[in-house]
């Protein structure tokens, strides 16, 4: 078997370089690979793509990679939140690039990438801003624009199990983006919180297949805790 | 602002009324949320959040411990009802676009008399946050709007067309404000009700398109 299992979260982003389009999982503050993160922080890793839900929530998650000057361009559905202080900042001076997309149409062209698709045919966005440059479809009467699909060099996930082969599961609301992401990069890290045996995971529950998983980590207890206590 | 109309506790009441038994719902950010504790729990609606939960529950106030894994698309601690289950992003937009939301409740910035939405983006602004609300709007099978009739600088809402960026066309299908509920059909507005202690004459003055008043009728809030 593949040995997938590393020692730390630096171990683990090892491959990782510079100009790199990544994906990283999350939705606010829910199923963010914090401690991966902080590792591609650490490896001080430059013009990076980070294709994500959000652009960071206050100082964390995506915020410390635009804080390390790690960020050429955000991919996001949601830039403009309140805690996005530190993307806001750098957009405004125009030190990082934006593309908006809408989250659904963002989740359907990263399921076409891992599916091996060249797009999807989508209702959202006809008629909008969003349509600017954009080829549009009729089909049965219908308009639809066409999207791209979309593909990245490296993954980061967040799972909340993990077995020695890479299967992952989620928990609750955490897997939002992870395993379409998990799908459709060619190299894919995980973070999860523990590991268990293999044959441990019931397999009708494993959401991630192995298959998809380059390299895991687990079991990191600094950052990126699920619970937390209110202030 | 008109001095007179309802308290934004009172249109989220009426909007709650509108919610019929078993609709699956999606409930945008922002005043759509005051909408969620006004619905009678006995009509088992089902609520959506777009970030993959199926049967979100009401927010949690004062446990102490935030679950960062069980937030609202508000990210606010949320629950989740008993049979509630969680589904990954692209599944949790398959839902929506794919015609399983009998309503969603959005906020606008405008909306046109034609059903198109606004509520993305302010004009002649380098960007904005679209989030979920594109494919919510275009997939749900009523688009209903929660907003004030007119901006804090006194212009109306109700337009009838856009000047503000579309976020989905032809959508809206009621409009919810201070000054009563106006539905669309047909390319037109119609004040089916109208807030209470309100003239019929100053919603038509409040709203920048025609506004057909010949079945309105008077609100009736709870005592």
């Amino acid at each position: 078997m593949k040995p997938k299992r590393k020692t730390s979260a630096q171990e683990a982003v090892e491959r990782m370089h510079d100009d790199a389009v990544v994906f990283i999982g999350g939705f606010g503050r829910g199923g963010v690979p914090e401690n991966l993160i902080e590792a591609v922080c650490q490896k001080r890793l430059r013009g990076l793509t980070i294709v994500s839900n959000n652009a960071g929530t206050s100082s964390t998650g995506i915020a410390r990679l635009l804080e390390e000057g790690c960020v050429r361009k955000v991919v996001c559905s949601f830039p403009l939140a309140k805690e996005s202080v530190v993307f806001k900042g750098l957009y405004n001076k125009g030190l990082v690039d934006l593309e908006v997309v809408p989250q659904g149409t963002m989740a359907e062209r990263i399921r076409a990438g891992g599916a091996g698709l060249g797009g999807v045919l989508t209702p959202t966005g006809v008629g909008t801003d969003i349509a600017e440059g954009k080829q549009v479809i009729e089909l049965d009467g219908r308009n639809y624009l066409l999207e791209r699909a979309m593909r990245a060099d490296f993954a980061l996930v967040k799972a909340h199990k993990v077995d020695p082969m890479g299967n992952l599961v989620y928990r609750k609301a955490a897997r939002n983006f992870n395993p379409i992401m998990a799908m459709a990069a060619d190299w894919v890290m995980v973070e999860a919180t523990t590991e268990v045996g293999v044959g441990d995971l019931d397999p009708e529950a494993i959401v991630t297949p192995g298959v998809y998983v380059d390299a895991y980590v687990a079991a990191i207890a600094s950052a990126g805790q699920s619970m937390e206590t209110a202030a | 602002m008109t001095t007179t109309g309802l308290t934004l506790d009172q249109i989220a009441w009426r909007l709650a009324q509108e919610l019929e038994p078993d609709w699956v719902v999606n409930v945008g950010i922002g005043m759509p949320l005051a909408v969620v504790p006004f619905v009678d729990p006995a009509k088992d609606i089902i609520f959506h959040s777009e970030n993959g939960i199926i049967g979100m529950g009401p927010e949690l106030e004062g446990t102490g411990v935030v679950d960062n894994d069980l937030l609202s698309a508000g990210k606010r601690p949320v629950s989740l009802i008993p049979g509630g289950s969680f589904v990954h992003h692209a599944d949790s937009f398959a839902l929506a676009r794919g015609g399983r939301l009998d309503a969603a409740i959005l906020g606008a910035y405008q909306v046109a008399s034609n059903g198109d939405l606004a509520n993305w983006k302010l004009p002649g602004a380098r960007t904005g946050s679209i989030g979920g609300a594109m494919d919510i709007a275009i997939g749900a099978r009523r688009v209903l709007a929660i907003m004030t009739h007119k901006t804090r600088d006194g212009e109306p809402k109700l337009v009838e067309r856009l000047t503000y960026p579309p976020t989905a066309l032809g959508v809206v299908t009621k409009v919810f404000t201070d000054l009563g509920v106006i539905a669309i059909r047909e390319g037109r507005f119609i004040l089916e009700e109208v807030a209470p202690g309100v003239e019929v004459g100053e919603v038509s003055a409040a709203t920048g398109a025609e506004l057909c008043t010949e079945k309105t009728c008077i609100m009736s809030l709870p005592r």
